[in-house]
């Protein structure tokens, strides 16, 4: 619901002139090409993406196989990134850990910002009961320390599959969306072309759908994008803490976590390759977020707008 | 005016309380006592465990309302129950507590005020070659989160310790204090050194935080007319800047800092762990791996006052600096 259709983004400019079909996403395309690092990132994701799944071909190692022979063995041509004390190919966990907290990380995002959107704006565009119930409930989710909550709510998805996670992050990571997309939504509510679409009669979710989405759409894409590193870092942070995902699937964070054992000692490779792939992930979810911003809203000036 | 403070006031404590409440109540269902003394082995007589769970209000026999109440009883008293190892509460609480505030008060000062003097010196050359290197490495910085900081600071302190050689150690990493270490000055050294890499790890990302959001601000403030005037009127330009431009633009980002700040406190877990200190951090992820909902309860309870604090001080500070606003 994120992604304005081509009908959508011709709503987005209701007072210019009759535009080109979908010439608002040609021009942001365009102003986000110009920005160098903005194509960095999103070249590097494409790359990381086509990494994650296409790298458990490079090998025959698979993440549970377990090489007695070779333990603690350094990087090598079998195995590209060694192995850990137990034997376990780090490459074949890294690239499959990858896969994990790449899904995980666009699936919360997807459903964090999509409800954020579908609160935040209902929360202002109904007002009344609605909207003192939602404003209550994030706030009261902002006080609530997310990530103890996820920490003690972490034996129930013990035995639960990993996809579980998805839920369970998305609902602590939507408040502050919400909340500016309410604000944003307030203003436009009063806009003249939403009241004349109220006084036509046009139902109330066809007017959040159809005017004041792709109103607010710039935010939500900006919001999306910028919540997949998010996500990312908070599964991983959990697996850390072995909170998250556990034995036998992997994720970074769990790949980290056994790496960071060796941090320091002489196989510190064992910690350093898995961080770093996490570190590029993040690194271009960032670089693609501002340019999206500032290919979005020419206006924002990087950090004060948000 | 009175009455608007009251009433939010009174919506916070409401807020904390459900808050609380609901992290009780999540860890009392969540949680399984049992296995912690059954995994033991010998496993622990059924007796001995059950006098315990009931000891520590934790027997998942009984309805989770029923010791929901007999907590909130206890907590209304002053009692906190105790933790898993049959230690009091608030007295675990009020060790933890200085240990978080020892690793992490050091690193909150510095932050603010590194992030707040490279923000507005980024701002005043702008574009340079500097502003350029300073937000590339800020943007490094914002993709290592502290569970790759932490132990990557570790591997370049081992290098760094063998590239140094002698018999201790240069860089320390784990724990607090050597405890060998003697003398005023000696436990001094010692102390410092071991809070040296945490205090890094905790910085360094909120110093790219701030300062990335004080450039922002310092931009407007840079271009504005009473600056010009201040200048106008004669003040050098460093004294204009530091007086009118980085006061003014500070404003909001003190919100940013009190926030941040306030939430380091509870939000050590992963520096707490890995450079081996025993604060709040390490005590919730102990409290979890053994089941001990009261512990658990009473670190959320923490936070929860914590952000609230955050969020009166913020208004509190706002008032103190900007002219316009009157309390």
């Amino acid at each position: 619901m994120t992604a304005p259709t081509a009908a959508d983004t011709e709503s987005v400019q209701p007072f210019a002139a009759a535009p080109a079909r979908s010439g608002r996403a040609a021009l942001v395309w365009r102003r986000f090409r110009r920005n160098k690092f903005a194509m960095v990132g999103l070249v590097g994701l494409v790359l990381l993406f086509l990494f994650a799944f296409l790298g458990p071909l490079l090998t025959h190692w698979s993440p549970t196989d377990i090489d007695l022979v070779n333990t603690q063995s350094g990087p090598t041509g079998d195995h590209f990134f060694g192995t850990d004390d137990v034997g376990h190919d780090m490459f074949a966990q890294t690239v499959s850990g990858m896969q994990k907290s790449l899904i995980i990380g666009l699936l919360v995002a997807l459903l964090s910002t999509g409800s954020a959107g579908l609160l935040g704006t209902a929360a202002a565009y109904f007002g009344g009961w609605w909207e003192k119930v939602i404003v209550w409930l994030t706030d009261l989710f902002l006080v609530v320390p997310s990530l103890l909550m996820l920490i003690i709510l972490s034996p129930y998805f013990q035995g639960a599959s990993w996809l579980v996670l998805v839920p369970m992050i998305a609902l602590f990571s939507w408040m502050i969306t919400s909340r500016v997309v309410r604000g944003m939504t307030l203003t436009i509510r009063e806009r003249e072309f939403v009241r004349a679409a109220r006084y036509m009669g046009v139902p109330a979710w066809t007017i959040i759908r159809r005017h004041i989405i792709p109103n607010i759409s710039s935010i939500l894409i900006v919001d999306f994008t910028l919540n997949v590193g998010a996500a990312i870092v908070t599964e991983s942070f959990l697996s850390f803490l072995g909170f998250g995902i556990r034995t036998p699937n992997v994720s970074l964070g769990t790949v980290i976590n056994d790496g960071a054992q060796f941090a320091s000692t002489d196989q510190w490779y064992l910690f350093v390759f898995p961080a770093s792939v996490l570190v590029l992930i993040i690194l271009c979810v960032n670089f693609i977020g501002d340019g999206l911003r500032d290919a979005l809203d020419p206006n924002s000036t990087g950090a004060s707008a948000r | 005016m009175g009455a608007f403070i009251v009433r939010r006031l009174l919506n916070y404590v409401v807020l904390v309380f459900v808050a609380t409440s609901l992290a009780y109540l999540g860890a009392a269902t969540a949680f399984h006592p049992k296995d912690m003394y059954l995994q033991k082995n010998p496993p622990t007589p059924a007796v001995v465990m059950y006098h315990e769970l009931n000891e520590r209000n934790d027997n998942p026999d009984k309805p989770v309302l029923e010791r929901y109440a007999h907590w909130v009883d206890g907590v209304a008293h002053g009692d906190f129950g105790q933790t898993w190892q049959l230690d009091s509460v608030s007295k675990h609480f009020s060790i933890s507590v200085w240990v978080t505030v020892r690793l992490v008060t050091v690193a909150a000062v510095i932050s603010a005020v590194a992030g707040i003097l490279i923000g507005s010196f980024q701002a005043v050359r702008q574009y340079k070659f500097s502003d350029h290197a300073i937000t590339f490495g800020s943007y490094i910085i914002f993709a290592m989160p502290v569970f790759v900081l932490a132990p990557l600071l570790k591997l370049v302190a081992v290098q760094v310790n063998k590239a140094v050689g002698g018999n201790t150690p240069l860089l320390q990493y784990q724990g607090e204090i050597d405890p060998d270490a003697t003398g005023f000055w000696g436990q001094l050294f010692s102390r410092a050194d071991h809070l040296l890499l945490p205090t890094i790890s905790l910085s360094l990302g909120l110093i790219a935080f701030y300062s990335r959001y004080q450039r922002g601000q310092m931009l407007d403030v840079l271009g504005s007319d009473f600056l010009r005037t201040a200048r106008a009127k004669g003040l050098s330009k460093s004294r204009a800047i530091l007086k009118h431009g980085v006061r003014t633009a500070v404003i909001p980002v003190m919100t940013l800092v009190t926030y941040s700040t306030i939430l380091t406190f509870a939000g050590a877990i992963i520096t707490e762990r890995v450079f081996g200190w025993n604060g709040l951090g390490s005590w919730f992820t102990d409290a979890t791996n053994h089941s001990d909902v009261n512990s658990v309860a009473v670190i959320t309870l923490f936070s929860a006052v914590l952000v609230l604090i955050a969020g009166m001080l913020s208004d509190v500070i706002t008032a103190l600096l900007d002219p316009r606003v009157r309390l």
